[in-house]
């Protein structure tokens, strides 16, 4: 009976184990943001290096990975937010749904471009400077390989479902602030429906030139 | 703006002349509706250098280095692009020395080092993958360190993106560049500058693409863009380094 009790606890116990084992695979709302990065930017980098078809450049193959292991940490909604400013409020619900679809895909696009040249290169992850109850963090990171090497940062907020990535710097660029005075400059031409159709446009062009490859 | 053009004379009066028909053959001005920014008073003039220096890269450089990816192998591009950047390794020591960073400048004296030697004269690094870190200094931003402004933001014939105190920190840089001014061997030294040319262009051949998809206008892309970076360059390595993050609160909701 005693030993069977004993078995049944290694048991219970060794599961436990294999299953926090698996789910630390996968970052989950608890997961620190350096973390977090740390978990997708490396998952995503060993896809990449793995896959002969990508390392051809087969776009749609790298916007799939890229809309399934980053797309799910990150805000689009809010970057988009960002970028459009005082204009946000300027668009009707509908066109700030396009306007969160269509920046996405330019952005994955460019992304999945980006993520197509990868070859040798490492990421080093600095160690991250926040204080335990922050809201918002930035992680650092340094892509190094050929060339120079790229710092890439993240900036991310706590949400009610986990850390969501929602503005990004290379090599000291904030993605929301180089986009800001481009849609600014865009509404104010063409209002908010010009910048809708620009990007839809974009992102048509982008598709048939990538395919055409 | 005078004063930069007078000074570039001196070096480089044919390039100055030919950008300054450019722009008067382009003209372009600012589009219709679109905001001026407080940092480009210049907007107008740096818009048609801007366009004269687009032509140029899609007609002239981007096709040249097109023609050095065909014909070179990616490992000797990889060799010249290491040269290249083991020679600026050592006026980034000078110049992280005169920024007040001496740990900086010791690591890259020290990748000067490994990499003369044992990286077969500049051709190897082995310096990054044996743990030193490169960086990259030049006059602008050595002037930025010791507290001179950016000025208002220019683009430069053949330079691209700058401002005004980049503008001297670029003739500066050309100045006390033993490769390009100091060299005896003048046909050797054209020889050099032109290869000096191709690789640099060379390092963001794919990047220039992937910008072109990314922008939707890429003259104020780019100009916000510079802006930061440079802003980033000069704050980068401080001790009291915080994370460059703008605000974005916005005051509009």
């Amino acid at each position: 009976m005693k030993s069977h009790t004993r078995f049944f606890q290694c048991l219970a116990s060794s599961l436990i184990l294999i299953s926090s084992a698996i789910f630390a695979q996968t970052p989950d709302q608890a997961t620190a943001p350096d973390a977090l990065i740390k978990m997708v930017v490396t998952e995503v980098m060993a896809a990449v290096k793995a896959d002969p078809d990508i390392q051809k450049g087969n776009i749609p193959k790298i916007v799939d990975l890229v809309e399934k292991k980053i797309v799910p940490y990150t805000d689009m909604r809010r970057t988009t937010e960002m970028a459009m400013g005082p204009n946000w409020k300027k668009a009707t619900p509908e066109q700030q749904a396009q306007l969160v679809t269509e920046f996405k895909n330019l952005l994955i696009r460019t992304y999945s471009g980006a993520l197509s040249q990868l070859r040798d290169q490492t990421v080093q992850f600095k160690a991250l400077r926040a204080a335990p109850d922050d809201k918002e963090v930035v992680v650092k990171t340094v892509v190094i390989g050929r060339g120079d090497p790229v710092p890439l940062d993240y900036r991310l907020e706590k949400t009610a479902n986990g850390w969501k990535v929602y503005d990004m710097n290379i090599m000291g660029v904030w993605l929301v602030e180089a986009y800001r005075n481009q849609f600014a400059n865009q509404i104010s031409q063409n209002g908010v429906e010009g910048l809708v159709k620009f990007l839809q446009e974009r992102n048509k062009q982008l598709a048939t030139a990538k395919s055409a490859n | 703006m005078i004063f930069w053009v007078a000074k570039f004379q001196r070096k480089m009066k044919q390039l100055t002349l030919l950008g300054c028909a450019a722009v008067l053959i382009a003209c372009a001005s600012i589009p219709s509706g679109v905001e001026p920014s407080p940092h480009d008073p210049w907007e107008p003039f740096n818009r048609s250098v801007f366009e004269f220096n687009e032509g140029l890269d899609t007609y002239l450089l981007k096709p040249v280095v097109a023609g050095y990816r065909f014909v070179l192998p990616e490992f000797l591009r990889e060799g010249i692009y290491n040269f290249f950047s083991n020679y600026g390794d050592l006026y980034t020591a000078l110049f992280n020395l005169l920024q007040g960073k001496p740990d900086y400048a010791f690591n890259d004296l020290m990748r000067v080092v490994v990499n003369t030697t044992m990286g077969l004269g500049g051709l190897i690094d082995l310096a990054t993958p044996g743990g030193l870190e490169k960086h990259k200094e030049d006059w602008g931003q050595t002037l930025g360190v010791w507290g001179v402004p950016a000025g208002p933001y220019v683009v430069l014939p053949f330079f691209g993106p700058s401002n005004v105190r980049d503008t001297f920190g670029t003739v500066a840089d050309l100045e006390s560049d033993y490769l390009f001014s100091i060299m005896p061997n003048v046909a050797l030294r054209n020889s050099i500058t032109g290869l000096r040319v191709v690789n640099a262009r060379n390092t963001y051949y794919e990047a220039g693409d992937l910008l072109d998809g990314a922008a939707i206008d890429k003259y104020s892309f780019m100009r916000d863009a510079y802006i930061q970076r440079r802003e980033y360059q000069i704050n980068e390595g401080r001790d009291d380094e915080e994370p460059l993050m703008p605000v974005y609160e916005n005051p509009y909701q």
